[in-house]
């Protein structure tokens, strides 16, 4: 059963537009990894589907219900939470107060304070500490569990992996693991193929704003994908998708 | 007296480039021909437009040399370059809104390549032509939709008479009809004797044009040579998809 549907999608940055025509259904409980190169339009698709991008035109329906025209905040309340992209921590706040603005925003349910320490021990020596002062790979998992906090149904992650130590990336994945088996529905937006399967059920390849592959991650072949994310195989005259 | 085309006609050498602790750029050389179209590709940070900057002369680099016409140019400014005959299309066209797409060439053909003003309004019609932008000569700048801007960036190119114009991501946003209408042009100014160089993430678009392909990763180049080969090079893969991948 598909807890996110998306129909028809568009959207633009000013005269560019980067989202053409994407339809996309998520199932519940489902891992889906977006990838393809710079400038596909998978952060504004995110983006979309969460609230911090308009439409021009489409529809996003999460939970049966039309969340086309709600803003960010309410889609939230919905059960929408995206994890940005350069994570957006409130640089000021200590670690902790970072997870507890979130939950003031968002739902009740499983994940608290105790809930995430839980889950991720490793922010727990971090509570105190500004969010400023946190490195990379602590930053992204701060990211992660404020999200966390406001109690998803559906969690948006833009580049996990983005900009971090090898090391840095084994730990942010070793928590999305984590979120996977509560059963939490996830999108994940990732440049490393590798770790995207590691994770995804189901991979979903963008170029120049449309979805040119869609498959299991266990059926589909890194040919297929290395073909969709250049789109090569259209190369002689610009044809059509 | 042009140099004969197997000449380099703009060298970097030993290209470093730090922002403070951060190293862009490591021992990057790169060579182009006056008859080549060569394609700069590479994942997000590979460092592509920093090495574009450097070769236009919006950046100085760290270490290392650029030649341009058998003359040392290091340092020297973009506009100095351009009178020179470099010219650079940018990612996101800045046109001067307010005047006409006529008087944006003019100012190119201008000041850019120095042209008198009866040489400067000749010239800039016949860049209007060929960008296909004649029927809008009159029409304000900030009216164009994204292809005309598109098309107008390389017009003032071109009005200012280079030997090699750098395109920085001009494709971005096109659909594939004004993606194919701008290869045609693309590889019509090739074809008149300007040397291209482009950096250009939708690949299938970039290799209707070039005959070479440098890929570029974490601030090296990594592979260069004819496209189809760059692009089944297992490191070139890895560099886009991550190591990991199956």
């Amino acid at each position: 059963m598909s807890i996110l549907r998306v129909e028809q999608l568009n959207a633009h940055h000013g005269l560019l537009q980067a989202v053409r025509g994407v339809s996309l259904s998520v199932g519940e409980g489902e891992t889906l990894a977006l990838v393809g190169a710079n400038g596909a339009g998978k952060t504004t698709l995110l983006r979309t589907i969460a609230g911090g991008h308009r439409a021009s035109s489409g529809t996003v329906v999460f939970g049966g219900a039309d969340v086309t025209s709600l803003p960010a905040h309410r889609r939230v309340r919905r059960g929408i939470t995206l994890v940005p992209e350069g994570r957006r921590l409130f640089p000021e706040m200590t670690m902790e107060e970072n997870l507890l603005v979130a939950a003031r925003g968002g739902r009740k349910g499983e994940w608290s304070l105790s809930r995430v320490y839980e889950a991720f021990p490793i922010l727990h020596p971090l509570r105190r500490k500004r969010a400023a002062t946190l490195s990379g790979g602590e930053q992204q998992m701060t990211a992660i569990a404020r999200a966390l906090m406001t109690n998803p149904t559906l969690l948006l992650i833009d580049e996990a992996s983005l900009g971090l130590a090898p090391v840095a990336v084994e730990r942010v994945y070793e928590s999305l693991e984590t979120v996977v088996a509560t059963g939490t529905t996830l999108v994940l937006v990732e440049q490393d193929l590798g770790r995207a399967l590691s994770v995804a059920s189901r991979i979903v390849c963008m170029l120049e704003g449309r979805i040119v592959l869609e498959g299991s991650a266990t059926e589909i072949t890194r040919e297929q994908i290395v073909e969709a994310y250049f789109g090569l195989r259209r190369g002689n005259g610009g044809g059509e998708t | 007296m042009e140099a004969p085309a197997a000449t380099p006609v703009l060298v970097a050498s030993g290209i470093r480039k730090r922002f403070g602790a951060l190293t862009v750029l490591e021992d990057v050389n790169f060579a182009l021909r006056a008859d080549e179209a060569v394609g700069i590709v590479g994942p997000n940070g590979a460092g592509k437009t920093t090495l574009i900057d450097i070769l236009a002369g919006v950046q100085r680099p760290t270490r290392g040399s650029v030649r341009f016409r058998d003359q040392e140019v290091t340092g020297r400014t973009s506009a100095a370059l351009c009178r020179l005959g470099l010219a650079r299309a940018h990612q996101i066209p800045r046109p001067f809104g307010g005047m006409t797409v006529f008087e944006n060439v003019l100012v190119a053909a201008a000041a850019g390549a120095g042209h008198t003003r009866s040489t400067a309004y000749e010239r800039s019609l016949g860049v209007l032509e060929q960008c296909h932008l004649l029927e809008l000569a009159n029409r304000p700048a900030e009216s164009l939709g994204l292809m005309h801007r598109k098309r107008l960036e390389l017009a003032r190119a071109l009005a200012t008479d280079p030997v090699v114009v750098l395109l920085d991501e001009i494709g971005a946003g096109l659909t594939d009809d004004e993606a194919a209408e701008l290869v045609a042009t693309i590889q019509e100014v090739h074809s008149g004797g300007v040397a291209i160089v482009w950096i250009e993430h939708i690949v299938h678009v970039l290799v209707q044009v070039v005959r070479r392909l440098v890929c570029m990763d974490a601030g090296r180049v990594i592979a260069d040579g004819d496209p189809d080969v760059v692009m089944a090079d297992a490191g070139v893969i890895d560099a886009y998809l991550g190591s990991t991948a199956r």
